[in-house]
Formats: structure tokens, C-alpha cells, sequence
């Protein structure tokens, strides 16, 4: 049953050195808050998964939270290079990171199988591709109907799933919309899920469709408004995309980085208090 | 005349040959700058599909990322990410995939991965994304990218999403269901794969650029077919709709070199 609680409780309580753990968001409603969390209470050696790291991973890994991480997309959307993951990968720091490199079809499908509760997903797909030579995780079957090849991948089961959501009402009942990506699936596929949210309702408004994760497979519910941030939220907020911008100089550079990483999350109380600090050292971008 | 850049023959080129009504599987960068002239102009029916969940899309400014919040507000629907994947794109729904890449080779196979060995690469690139399925299931696959020696390789380091594989009938001997690409659009030029060997040939010259600069720009001797055209230059239409629609998003997003 969801547990209405501050970010810091949450993510103290739920996730734990050496976790797997997947912070997803497709753009939109990306987890920065709760990475930020992760952050500041020093955690370590976590297996990441995310389809796209973005900025949220490339400020793990620079921060030494993380060992390994299973991924599809490793770029600054629009921008280039995430250079803390490139860093860790090419150099080996601040230590080195294991990667698994898929395909977004097949990390879409990995989450599907978790939720399902399966071992693996089959899709048609790599072939032709080197990614399989470079990652035996990814293998190929062949159809007992058919017998055409197949790819299969495993399932991705993590620890912990954490996402950001638009509302929560008081029994801790989660709504999303917009652009909705894999967290549906992530959450499912999870033993543990914590959701930060916009907003506490009395009542969620919404349709019978909607996507809507009840309350009994919720394990923390927070309350961190513009908790995306630099990332969007639907009706709340529009994407910080001058923050994106920015954050190339600060993460090509160690020393910078180290800097940054230090003044706006280590030094901060909460997200709140980055927000703050942020607004302060760089007034020209939009948090 | 009016004159333009190449970068903007490129993008014309590309956007014609989308045709009206085609349902396009989008990749962000150049391929939704090309997607999105020609369903301002020339194919105002199309169906512009993001691997983030949008299908019929309609953005006013080009996005920035792949999962812009306009491209949500503008869509016919948008449903999941596992979804697009599945159904959508696996399921045999998708005409034209619209791609870029890093580096291609002369059978339109494309690397987004890396630069040099895997285990050392000299530059390490973004990855796969949605490109290896794409490639895979789309009917068709379009490819648009700057022309270099650097881009246009002998032989790829990598091969994160199949074209034509080692040419002939490859393709339908590995069982992947689409055709594969059937256009490369660079600025300097348009290449066709020959239909027996499906190794890219040129079949057509932008205005102003010689073979020789094509040679020059290309990592294997390239081939021009028999009877090579020159591309239509860009018309004022089409080039006032690019110009304001680079604009607008200038003014949403800032003033940048957009990148994959």
C-alpha cells in the first residue's frame, strides 16, 4: 500500500546499495528529483537501467552511484554526448561501468516481460546488427509455429522503479498522461515502486481509461513539485531545454562537474533547495 | 534565383520523396526537419509516427527531443512506447522509416555506436535507439545525411542497424520483412540501391556539385547510373516553409545545431 512520505524517507528506506534500479521517463516526467536523492544519500553500486540515461544517469554515474547500466539510447537529447557516461565507459571514472546495449524495441519489450512476469521478451529484431556480438544477453530462438528467427531478450525486473508522475490522490492512487513511454511497465515490473508526484488530490479526475497505477502496487508516494525538472511535466511545466544546453559544458569537465554536483545537490537540503541554488547560479536558464 | 544552402537542398530532397499519405516512423534530427517540410508541404497527409508514443503528429516547431510535449498535444493519439514498438511498428504498420546515421556503407547498412573498436572507441555515439527495428520491419527505409569520407565508409565499425547487408537479395534471405532503404539523401546528391546488387548508386546531382566532389566525399569508388539527373532546386515555396519552420523552433528552443 502506498506510503505518502518525503523523497528522502522514500529513498532511504526503499533502495539500497547494490539494487537494480530504473528511473524511466521518455522525455517527459523524467525522475530528476528522486536521482538527485540517490545522490545525496550517497548511494552505490547500483545496476541502472534506463532506455535513454539522460541527464538524470550521466549525474549518477559522474557521482560514482552506479556500476553497471543497461541502456538503448546514450545521448543528450538534441544537444550530444551524455560525457559523465562516455567518461566512465572510455576512461573509468570516477570508476568503471559495465554496459549492456540494447535497442529501444527490446528494452520495451524487456519491461512488457517484467510486468508479465517472464523470464524474457521475443521480438523480430538485430538481425544484422552487431549489438548481439557485443551484448550475449541478447539471443535468437527459433519460432515453434513458424520457425522463423526471433530475438529474445531477458526480462528487466529491478529492485526499485522509480517515476514522476502528474498526481497522486491521498491513498496514494497515481495518475500520468501525456507522453507515457515505459513507466507503466517499469512500475509493474518492480518489486518496489516510488513514485514522486506534482501534485496530492483529493480526487483524480480522470477518464475510465486513463493510465492510472493503484495504490497497492505503489510503494511511496512523494510530494516534489517540479521534481522532472529539467524534464517536463504535462500541463505543469514545458521542458527545460536551454538547462540541456547547459549541462555540456558542465559535465565535460570533472572538475566542473564534481563543482556542480557538490553546490547543487551534495549542499542542498532537497530539491527544493537546488531548485533555489540553481535559480541563483544561473539566472538566464530555465529550470 | 533564390539562392539556399545545401543543408537545405538536402532536407528539400529528402521531403519530396515522402509520399502524401505514407505512414513515417521519424527519428529526430534531420529525418523530423525532412518529415515535417513535407507535410507542410507536398504530403500534407502524412502520418508521422515518434518512438516516443505520438502517431499523427503535427508539430509548428521542430522538436528537440524525441518526446516533445508538442508532439503529444498535436498527435491523433499516443500510446505507449512498448506499444509503438509493437503493434505499430513490428505489427507491419509503418510504410517509411525515416533515418540518419553517423556512418553508412555502400549497402546503406548505418552505425550510430561507435567510432573505432567497441571495447576502444575512438568516439562513442549515442546507440541503436529505435533504428535496428526500424530498419528491420519499416517497408521502406529513407536515410538522409551530410555526404563525407568520414560518414560514406568502405566498411562500417560498426553495423547497429542493417541495410542491405552484403547486397543482392541478402535481406530476404535473413528474413527481415521490409525492403530496406530505397533512398540516401545527402547534400551533394540522391542514391538509389541497384535493384540487382542494391549497392548505392547516385541517380541524381544537386544543382551546382560535380561527380568528382561526390567521388571525393565518398569512403568506396562510388557508381553513377546510366542516366544521372540533376535535382530540381528548391523551390521558393518550399523553401519559405523550411526557412519559417527553422525559425519558429529557433524561437521556441534557442538557436542551435540540432543533433541526434
Amino acid at each position: 500500500m502506498a506510503d505518502i512520505c518525503s523523497l528522502r524517507e522514500a529513498v532511504s528506506g526503499l533502495i539500497h546499495d547494490g539494487d537494480t534500479v530504473a528511473m524511466e521517463g521518455f522525455t517527459h516526467l523524467i525522475p530528476h528529483a528522486a536521482g538527485h536523492e540517490v545522490i545525496r544519500q550517497g548511494k552505490r553500486d547500483l545496476a541502472l537501467v534506463r532506455m535513454t540515461p539522460d541527464l538524470i544517469y550521466d549525474q549518477l554515474i559522474g557521482a560514482g552511484c552506479a556500476t553497471s547500466l543497461r541502456f538503448s539510447w546514450g545521448g543528450n537529447p538534441g544537444v550530444g554526448s551524455l560525457h559523465r557516461l562516455r567518461d566512465a565507459v572510455e576512461k573509468g571514472w570516477p570508476h568503471p561501468l559495465a554496459i549492456r546495449e540494447h535497442s529501444h524495441a527490446d528494452m520495451a519489450n524487456a519491461y512488457v516481460a517484467g510486468a508479465s512476469g517472464l523470464p524474457f521478451a521475443v521480438l523480430r529484431g538485430y538481425i544484422g546488427s552487431d549489438l548481439p556480438k557485443v551484448n550475449d544477453s541478447i539471443r535468437f530462438i527459433d519460432c515453434p509455429y513458424t520457425g522463423e528467427t526471433l530475438a529474445t531478450t531477458p526480462a528487466v525486473r529491478p529492485d526499485v522503479t522509480v517515476i514522476h508522475a502528474q498526481q497522486a490522490d491521498r491513498q496514494g492512487n497515481v495518475l500520468l498522461w501525456g507522453i507515457l513511454g515505459v513507466q507503466k511497465e517499469a512500475a509493474l515490473a518492480a518489486k518496489k515502486v516510488i513514485v514522486t508526484v506534482e501534485e496530492i488530490v483529493d480526487k483524480l479526475d480522470a477518464p475510465a481509461n486513463a493510465c492510472i497505477l493503484p495504490k497497492w502496487v505503489v510503494s511511496a508516494v512523494c510530494h516534489v513539485p517540479r521534481g522532472a525538472t529539467p524534464s517536463y511535466a504535462h500541463g505543469y511545466y514545458e521542458r527545460g531545454n536551454r538547462f540541456y544546453l547547459a549541462w555540456d559544458p558542465i559535465a565535460r569537465n570533472r572538475e566542473v562537474f564534481t563543482a556542480w554536483i557538490q553546490r547543487h545537490i551534495l549542499d542542498t537540503e532537497d530539491f527544493e533547495g537546488f531548485l533555489r541554488v540553481h535559480a541563483e547560479s544561473r539566472p538566464e536558464v530555465d529550470a | 534565383m533564390s539562392t539556399y544552402t545545401t543543408n537545405e537542398m538536402m532536407t528539400v530532397a529528402a521531403a519530396r520523396r515522402l509520399p502524401d499519405g505514407a505512414v513515417c516512423f521519424v527519428g529526430i534530427g534531420l529525418p523530423s526537419t525532412a518529415a515535417n517540410l513535407a507535410r507542410l508541404t507536398s504530403a500534407p497527409n502524412v502520418v508521422l509516427i515518434y518512438e516516443s508514443g505520438p502517431i499523427g503528429a503535427k508539430p509548428t516547431v521542430l522538436p528537440l527531443s524525441i518526446g516533445d510535449g508538442e508532439l503529444a498535444e498535436t498527435a491523433d493519439t499516443v500510446v505507449s512506447t512498448p506499444e509503438i514498438f509493437r503493434y505499430w511498428l513490428q505489427g507491419g504498420r509503418v510504410d517509411v522509416g525515416f533515418l540518419g546515421a553517423a556512418q553508412i556503407d555502400r549497402f546503406a547498412n548505418l552505425n550510430t555506436t561507435v567510432i573505432g573498436p567497441y571495447d576502444a572507441p575512438k568516439t562513442r555515439l549515442p546507440g541503436a535507439g529505435g533504428a535496428p527495428e526500424i530498419a528491420g520491419s519499416a517497408k521502406e527505409v529513407f536515410i538522409i545525411m551530410r555526404q563525407s569520407k568520414r560518414a560514406f565508409v568502405d566498411k562500417l565499425d560498426f553495423v547497429t542497424s542493417v541495410g542491405h547487408m552484403d547486397g543482392g537479395d541478402a535481406r530476404q534471405r535473413a528474413g527481415l520483412p521490409g525492403k530496406g532503404p530505397q533512398v540516401v539523401v545527402t547534400d551533394l546528391c540522391v542514391m538509389e540501391p541497384d535493384a540487382v546488387t542494391r549497392e548505392l548508386i547516385v541517380v541524381s546531382i544537386h544543382p551546382g556539385i560535380t561527380r568528382e566532389q561526390i567521388t571525393e566525399a565518398t569512403g568506396w569508388p562510388i557508381k553513377f547510373a546510366d542516366n544521372v539527373v540533376e535535382t530540381l532546386v528548391p523551390q521558393a515555396a518550399e523553401l519559405e516553409t523550411l526557412r519559417a519552420l527553422q525559425e519558429r523552433t529557433d524561437a521556441a528552443h534557442g538557436k542551435q545545431e540540432g543533433a541526434e
